[in-house]
């Protein structure tokens, strides 16, 4: 007891020490995001309980805006919007993710290729590649209706069309991503040891067999992983839709992120913008910490 | 039932194959536009070859926007952006990694929940603090509320955790300073995560459209992205000038991603993101 003491009094000073080593290694980042983070965070809580229109200023009106929120049809329609494109481009790109990852682990020919263009989506800006896709998947010039047409199909008015607009929007952030995903999966397929494979190998397990009960649950961290950094994304999917749809046509594409730009800066009711920024910030945050609970159960250590 | 292994092997190529023409597209498409006279395209838009190839919308494009001027801002932006924040997060990243102090844990747990957070969330409130400070339309106010961010300090923190603590002992042993093990000894060995961060946060920014769309609202302060994107909603048939902005817009990044592209996986997987 005594002893313990007395020596826990001699290190205090290397450990005051080092704590303010490790402060100073922290302040800068922590000082940015302290101001240009958390500050706003709670600068927009503030506002959401007020009725400010244009920048400063603002009377407290309690929680009127929040419950403006739960009989606002337009905001009801972009969390479901943004349900949908979240919930499609996910799971998809999170698996065509993983196919290509597993079959560009392999050495086959242009390996190298192949990699480099799945992931060149992911080197070029949305918003200006939107336009060309806009272009491309246009039902009246664009090639791709063009092609559909000679094999009988059509994707009908395309962008301006409430049915095929979301498809389309949904398609570009799929096609964006998949890289991106590709590139944390071939990572983690690194990290595997190869003796596993092998050793399944010889006890006479097939290809698929060895992915179920090696690989994937192996791959269990990755795709903790790269399945919360796609939900994030799909939330914070913008460019694609102001570009393409402006949030049209009917507001079939409206997302939520669109939904705040519009009512922040366009028709500057920053109130009740940062009310739904708030709703934003809680949906995504009950969803990243399920997910992360979730994962948890099926982590593996190895 | 086996399948012999260069069928397999030819299904994979045919597929990838198949795949990459699809993902291909729209950069085909943009070549093709930025080559074509208006009329040509706008004639025979269901074909990819130029009737015959032209440089004028490479040439005009200068003209018709400040595009030297963008282009400059935009290297500006996403340059020291780049630079500044793959330091400060690696010294963030280190701190979480390699030091127990008072607060560690409730701290990084605030920067994994503003990993979580969509930055469009903040962008109202952060608008207001730029215009307090009189920071629209510059530099400044583009780039210093970027310098640093969860991610970079989660993924560098992720590489410094995977490094052996031998290397420490042995470095406070030669009698380096706490800073100069950082410096002379860790982030040597951090290179390919140095690398890979920086290319996430380079691509990041010279790509990004709705930030320098809040910020700026000069044309001559606007970046790459949003000069083009705004010069669309105003002459939304010039495709041929818009899309030769757009290579050229791409060729740096393309450039950057060629040189990084070795070490590129091999940095993720340093990480442990596994």
């Amino acid at each position: 007891m005594m002893s313990a003491r007395t020596r826990r009094r001699r290190r205090s000073p290397i450990e005051r020490r080092r704590a303010l080593t490790a402060l100073s290694f922290l302040a800068p980042a922590l000082t940015v995001i302290a101001v240009f983070v958390l500050w706003p965070m709670a600068n927009a809580l503030r506002t959401s309980f007020t009725d400010a229109r244009i920048i400063g200023g603002g009377d407290w009106i309690g929680t009127a805006n929040y419950s403006r929120l739960l009989s606002d049809d337009r905001f009801t329609n972009a969390l479901g919007n943004t349900a949908v494109y979240a919930l499609v481009t996910t799971p998809v790109s999170v698996a065509l993710a993983l196919g290509a990852a597993l079959l560009l682990n392999r050495a086959i020919p242009g390996r190298g290729f192949f990699r480099a263009v799945l992931f060149f989506p992911f080197v070029a800006s949305l918003g200006i590649i939107s336009i060309a896709w806009a272009f491309v998947l246009d039902p009246q010039v664009g090639i791709v209706n063009h092609w559909l047409a000679q094999l009988g199909l059509s994707i009908g008015d395309g962008v301006r069309d409430p049915d095929w607009a979301m498809p389309a929007v949904i398609l570009v952030g799929i096609w964006r991503n998949t890289g991106f995903f590709m590139v944390m999966y071939l990572a983690g397929l690194q990290t595997i040891p190869r003796e596993f494979q092998e050793a399944a190998a010889i006890d006479g397990a097939g290809a698929i067999r060895r992915f179920r009960n090696i690989t994937w649950p192996l791959l269990a961290n990755t795709t903790m992983f790269v399945a919360i950094i796609a939900s994030i994304f799909s939330f914070q999917a913008f460019d694609q839709m102001y570009v393409m749809t402006a949030g049209g046509p009917f507001f079939s594409t409206e997302t939520l992120v669109m939904l705040i730009f519009d009512t922040g800066f366009q028709d500057f009711d920053m109130g009740y913008a940062s009310a739904m920024s708030w709703a934003l910030v809680l949906i995504i945050m009950a969803l990243s910490l399920g997910q992360m609970a979730y994962f948890r159960r099926r982590t593996v250590q190895y | 039932m086996t399948i012999s292994r260069p069928i397999r092997t030819f299904a994979s190529v045919a597929v990838l194959a198949l795949l990459s023409l699809a993902f291909l597209l729209p950069f085909l498409w943009m070549l093709s536009a930025s080559l074509r006279t208006q009329g040509d395209l706008l004639a025979n838009p269901q074909t990819l070859w130029p009737e015959h190839i032209t440089w004028d919308n490479y040439r005009e494009v200068w003209q018709r926007i400040p595009f030297g001027r963008q282009f400059l801002n935009t290297v500006v932006y996403a340059g020291i952006i780049t630079v500044v924040s793959v330091l400060l997060d690696s010294m963030a990243g280190y701190a979480f990694a390699r030091f127990t102090f008072p607060g560690r844990g409730p701290l990084f747990v605030v920067v994994l929940v503003t990993l979580m957070l969509p930055i469009q969330v903040t962008l109202i409130p952060v608008f207001q603090l730029l215009n307090d400070l009189g920071w629209i339309n510059t530099y400044q106010g583009l780039i210093v509320p970027r310098v640093a961010d969860a991610f970079g300090i989660f993924f560098m923190r992720q590489f410094f955790l995977s490094l052996p603590r031998d290397l420490e002992d042995a470095g406070r042993i030669d009698g380096f300073s706490e800073f100069g093990i950082w410096r002379r000894i860790m982030m040597p060995l951090a290179w390919p995560a140095v690398l890979t961060l920086g290319l996430f946060n380079l691509l990041y920014n010279w790509n990004d459209l709705l930030w320098p769309l809040i910020v700026t609202t000069d044309e001559n302060m606007r970046t790459l992205s949003a000069g083009l994107a705004l010069f669309k909603g105003q002459h939304s048939a010039e495709y041929g000038l818009l899309m030769a902005g757009a290579i050229l817009a791409l060729l740096p990044m393309v450039a950057a991603f060629a040189l990084v592209q070795r070490r590129f996986i091999e940095g993720i997987a340093t990480t442990g993101l596994k």
